[in-house]
């Protein structure tokens, strides 16, 4: 089980937090009318191997949105962040 | 004869006896019996029979790697298979019986799969079954016979009796194994006042210890250091607990048989901030003819069985050895009565060592092994010859009778949890075997299981012969021509045989992990403790290529066995999940409503009258509401707060229709998608304020559509001053539905004007509503004339009281959806997650003014496709009705494949009087007036419906507007 250390609530069970998905992709402006940067935005999505940013949210907690580092290769948890804090 | 029990100091109370019974035979054992130690002191060496070949099988191992002594215990819904004799206490009264036998122990009949051996060997689930008979029937009538005969214990289903328990803990050291390395570990922790959590597998605490002689220095050494450990309050040890998964975030899991009966297993979940790995070390069998023989047992296994429990295994005694360990067990059993011949492969040793063992009497033959074990369900000789450093016979066998060979071909450091955690170990030489990587932050691996075989100086029995100095890296011992001259098991739990791997071999599974795959080595319940490293050196050798080259595979949780019951703990039946209940439950009960789930919540389904069952009950409900007034519990709605200057522009984006024009004081239907095009969920929100707004969900989106809010928020959408917040518990809400809802409500509420004039539909009210502070939307679900009442929860129950007592009836979720379906509103069944705004012939609902989440993607083509199944109404012929999930096919046509469409909703209409549904069919409404059918093959229905408009009832909506 993975332990991230949630900046408002401190260290915890992966099992208060909900995967939210790639956190390096960004959605396109409300105005993107163009079809390929939103199929891009829903669908495609790098995988990997190493160093990767995430979201997950503390759901069962402070509900925040986070970014964590995590390391697909080996489950290291790096920075967490607030997701409206983030960079 | 073989085992039998001494009078001599050992770890057992002799003031305790006790017993069980075996096969329906008593036998007689002590407090601090295994149940092995108590079988093989009755004499009992044969326990079971093998997986495939149903080849008699003995006790070999005196601990968690014991690949046969697997027994049934208990009886009736108490059954546990494959309990694992060797590390299973023995209790007073338990019952027991052999695995695998029929239709008894000493006369199986499936033993004649052993003739059969041709058939069953490596990748016989892959073969077997093809050819050379015609077609496959033949094999199919074997297959039952197969089954019947196949698998390792019987379950049982009957539901288990006994209660487990889950608990989390935290601790600064996680200590795991207490044999001297690991108890020096905890002390080292504890006398730092570091928090130490230190378990061990075993009833007793000490490990190896407990194989050395009862009352010399080895229980000094541990009693001193017991009373230590005890001495420290900041020390907690677990005995009888198996720590059997290493996690990420430094979790450990444990899993704890609990000597009182009240509870039979404990589940911890263990977060550590430092775990020290002292799991010592598993000593590696020979491979051999015949060394699956009942009376073939590990060298350490003897000694300990002899030292801890005062069996003695048998009295001729042939070991044989590869490296200096067996020499403890060959002076042991010479000291009490045995007859030794010891076989050690290694032509030279120490002069020091042979003197040794010369001189206190054992036969020692250098340079040799053993050929071949014969007997008949027991070992009666070992055949042995010189060998040379390849286990090649170089010289003929002399036949040695004995009634127990006991063999050592190294240690295996116990590195399972380190591989859980980290991948594959690496190869040390020095061992002839694998030990873990070096270690990491938060692991550390000590003692025997890091590879550390050096001795405690307290518990070293004599210098003699040393465990440090490498083994002879020789496990499989053959004639001269390379060849075993009988069956060689390499695993004896799945009974995968030398012969098997070599086949695999030369198939051309040359990966260890193909290899294990194919031949199904390592894959039984002992995961290849014993069979692991002898089925990858005899790959490695078939290959010529080193070991560490062809590499081990990874270990995975659990270490050993876990009960599925102690995983599940108390979170099954009720307890499974949380149930939500509305505040307003209890009315529900007391009106004897027959309540039903909707996702986590307990929602009143009907509410029955005498004699009434659910199609009468919902029926009456729903016709009364289109007659009169009826009252529906819709508390379980998702509400959530939006507020703040964005509120407006953060609605826009996610409503496909417009909310920037929404006034203060209005409230508007709302659908809103994914960015992907595909309909998320519907509500109504009311603005109640300049920035101030109230969002209702659908029961089953709340926390999805809540969760999303939050996520674009926070993120891409993070500049909109708008905040969220779910209300779904404060507000508990009841929908009035009816023509007579309006003068209901008007005798009740006081401070608003609800006339028709004053509060149009889709227009909301605070109220007074029986001395309550109440909002009061106007909207309609059921197409009555409708009001949504939202009550602080606290005083819903007096509301709800009011509104009963002044003449509304209340309905259930049953009568709500047949309102709802003869209305053509949407539900879970057609909002499923694969449907568009078109699907659903909403498509006008999107605005084309702005942009909003999803409405790019919601036009590419394949969501646009004239050839998609839409909605329409079905009007089904005859008194049956449609079922959900019903297919539709053209009239005339086939009723094969997946059909034109497929049903989704479905009720008899007490409006219509007649049985009615929704479906989605392709090209939808363009085949208004055609007839279809709906075919169900698993309900066993074909019926004929006419494709209608999905609003049945007052599709103008004169009624809801009334």
């Amino acid at each position: 089980m993975l332990r991230f250390s949630c900046p408002v609530c401190g260290l915890r069970d992966e099992t208060e937090f909900t995967y939210g998905g790639d956190a390096t992709v960004r959605r396109p402006a409300m105005e993107e009318t163009a079809m390929q940067p939103w199929i891009d935005h829903v669908f495609m999505r790098d995988n990997p191997r190493g160093a990767h940013r995430e979201y997950w949210q503390h759901d069962q907690g402070c509900r925040q949105w986070l970014v964590v580092e995590r390391n697909t290769l080996t489950h290291a948890i790096g920075a967490v962040t607030l997701a409206r804090e983030a960079v | 004869m073989a085992g039998s029990r001494l009078d001599r100091a050992a770890r057992i109370d002799r003031h305790r006896p006790l017993s069980f019974t075996f096969e329906g035979r008593s036998i007689p054992g002590f407090e601090g019996d295994t149940l092995s130690s108590a079988l093989l002191a009755s004499g009992q060496m044969l326990v079971g029979r093998s997986f495939k070949y149903h080849r008699p099988r003995g006790i070999m191992a005196a601990g968690v790697e014991d690949p046969n002594a697997l027994l049934s215990q208990g009886t009736g819904g108490g059954t546990t298979p494959n309990v694992l004799a060797t590390v299973t206490e023995a209790a007073a009264g338990a019952v027991t019986r052999a695995q695998n036998a029929w239709p008894w122990l000493d006369h199986d009949i499936g033993a004649v799969n052993g003739l059969l051996s041709r058939f069953l060997g490596a990748g016989f689930y892959y073969k077997t079954f093809i050819g050379p008979f015609a077609g496959t029937r033949f094999w199919m009538a074997c297959e039952h016979v197969i089954r019947n005969a196949a698998g390792m214990g019987r379950g049982t289903t009957l539901p288990d009796p006994d209660r487990y328990e889950k608990l989390n803990a935290h601790c600064d050291v996680l200590v795991i194994g207490a044999g001297p390395a690991g108890l020096s570990a905890a002390l080292d922790a504890g006398r730092k006042g570091l928090d130490v959590l230190l378990v061990e597998q075993d009833f007793a605490l000490g490990g190896g210890l407990l194989s050395e002689g009862a009352g010399g220095a080895a229980d000094d050494w541990l009693q001193g250091t017991l009373s230590a450990l005890r001495a420290l309050p900041n020390v907690r040890i677990l005995t009888r607990t198996t720590a059997f998964g290493a996690y990420d975030g430094d979790v450990w899991a444990l899993v704890e048989a609990t000597p009182d009966k009240a509870t039979r297993q404990r589940y911890w979940l263990v977060r550590t901030g430092q775990a020290v790995m002292a799991t010592g070390a598993l000593e590696r069998p020979l491979v051999f003819a015949g060394n699956d023989l009942p009376g073939v047992m590990l060298a350490g296994a003897v000694r300990r069985y002899l030292n801890r429990h005062a069996v003695l295994c048998g009295r001729a005694v042939v070991l044989c050895t590869n490296n200096d360990s067996a020499y403890a067990t060959a002076l042991d059993l010479v000291a009490a009565g045995a007859q030794v011949t010891l076989c050690d492969l290694r032509r030279d040793i120490p002069d020091a060592l042979k003197r040794r063992a010369t001189g206190a009497g054992v036969t020692l033959r250098l340079g040799h092994g053993i050929l071949a074990a014969s007997g008949r369900k027991m070992v009666q000789a070992a055949t042995i010859a010189p060998m040379g450093t390849d286990g090649r016979a170089t010289g003929t066998g002399t036949r040695v009778p004995c009634d127990l060979i006991a063999v050592s071909g190294g240690w295996a450091p116990t590195l399972h949890l380190w591989s859980q955690r980290f991948g594959k170990p690496v190869h040390a030489p020095g061992i002839d075997g694998f030990v873990p990587g070096p270690d990491r932050t938060g692991f550390a691996s000590v003692g025997a299981a890091a590879g550390n075989f050096t001795p405690l100086d307290a518990t070293d029995p004599e210098a003699d012969f040393d465990a440090r100095r490498a083994p002879l890296a020789v496990h499989i011992l053959t004639d001269s021509r390379g060849n075993t001259p009988g069956k060689a098991f390499v695993d004896f739990q799945h009974d995968v045989k030398l012969a098997d791997i070599d086949q695999a071999h030369l198939e051309g599974f040359v990966s260890v992990e193909h290899l294990k795959r194919y031949t199904t080595s390592g894959m039984a319940t002992d995961q290849g403790k014993t069979s692991n490293l002898n089925a990858l050196s005899r790959l490695a050798a078939l290959r010529g290529a080193p070991v560490p080259q062809v590499g081990t595979t990874t270990f995975r949780p659990p270490f050993t066995p876990v009960t599925i019951g102690a995983l599940v703990g108390q979170e099954h039946g009720h307890h499974f999940r949380p149930t939500r209940l509305s505040p307003l439950h209890d009315r529900h009960a007391r009106a004897g409503a027959v309540m039903t789930e909707a996702g986590p919540w307990m929602r009143p389904w009907y509410y029955p009258q005498p004699g009434e069952d659910l199609r009468a009950a919902s029926l009456r409900e729903a016709a009364h509401v289109r007659q009169d007034v009826g009252i529906v519990d819709v508390s379980t709605l998702g509400k959530i707060a939006v507020q703040g200057p964005d509120a407006a522009e953060f609605l826009n984006r996610v409503y496909v229709n417009g909310f920037k024009t929404l006034a203060v004081g209005r409230l508007r239907y709302g659908v809103m998608l994914r960015d992907d095009g595909i309909v998320l969920d519907d509500g109504a929100v009311a603005r109640l304020g300049e920035h101030d707004y109230f969002m209702t969900t659908t029961t089953a989106n709340a926390a999805k559509v809540l969760s999303r809010a939050e996520f674009l928020l926070q993120t891409d959408w993070r500049d909109l001053r708008c905040h969220v917040t779910t209300v779904t518990d404060r507000w508990a809400a009841i929908a009035v539905a009816g023509p007579r809802s309006r003068a209901l409500l008007s005798t009740l509420c006081t401070g608003a004007d609800l006339s028709a004039q004053a509060l149009p539909n889709n227009h909301f009210t605070p109220v007074d509503l029986a001395g309550v502070s109440c909002r009061l939307h106007r909207m309609s679900y059921s197409g009555e004339l409708a009001y949504e009442v939202y009550i602080p929860a606290p005083q819903a129950g007096v509301v709800w009281d009011a509104l009963q007592a002044a003449g509304a009836r209340p309905y259930g979720t049953e009568a709500m959806g047949i309102l709802r379906i003869e209305k053509g509103h949407v539900a879970g069944a057609e909002l499923d997650g694969r449907t568009t705004l078109r699907d659903l012939g909403m498509a006008g609902f999107a605005s084309t003014k702005k942009p909003f989440a999803g409405s790019v993607l919601a036009q590419r083509p394949v969501l646009t496709d004239p050839e998609r199944q839409t909605l329409v109404g079905l009007r089904v012929q005859g008194e049956t009705g449609a079922k959900p999930g019903a297919l539709l096919f053209a009239r005339g046509g086939d009723a094969r494949g997946h059909g034109e469409g497929w049903v989704s909703s479905t009720t008899y209409s007490p409006a219509l009087g007649c049985n009615i549904a929704l479906a989605f069919l392709a090209r939808g409404m363009t085949r208004a007036g055609e007839t279809v059918r709906v075919v169900s093959p698993v309900d066993g229905l074909d019926l004929l419906a006419e494709v209608v408009s999905p609003h049945f009832l007052d599709p103008e909506g004169n009624r809801q507007n009334a």
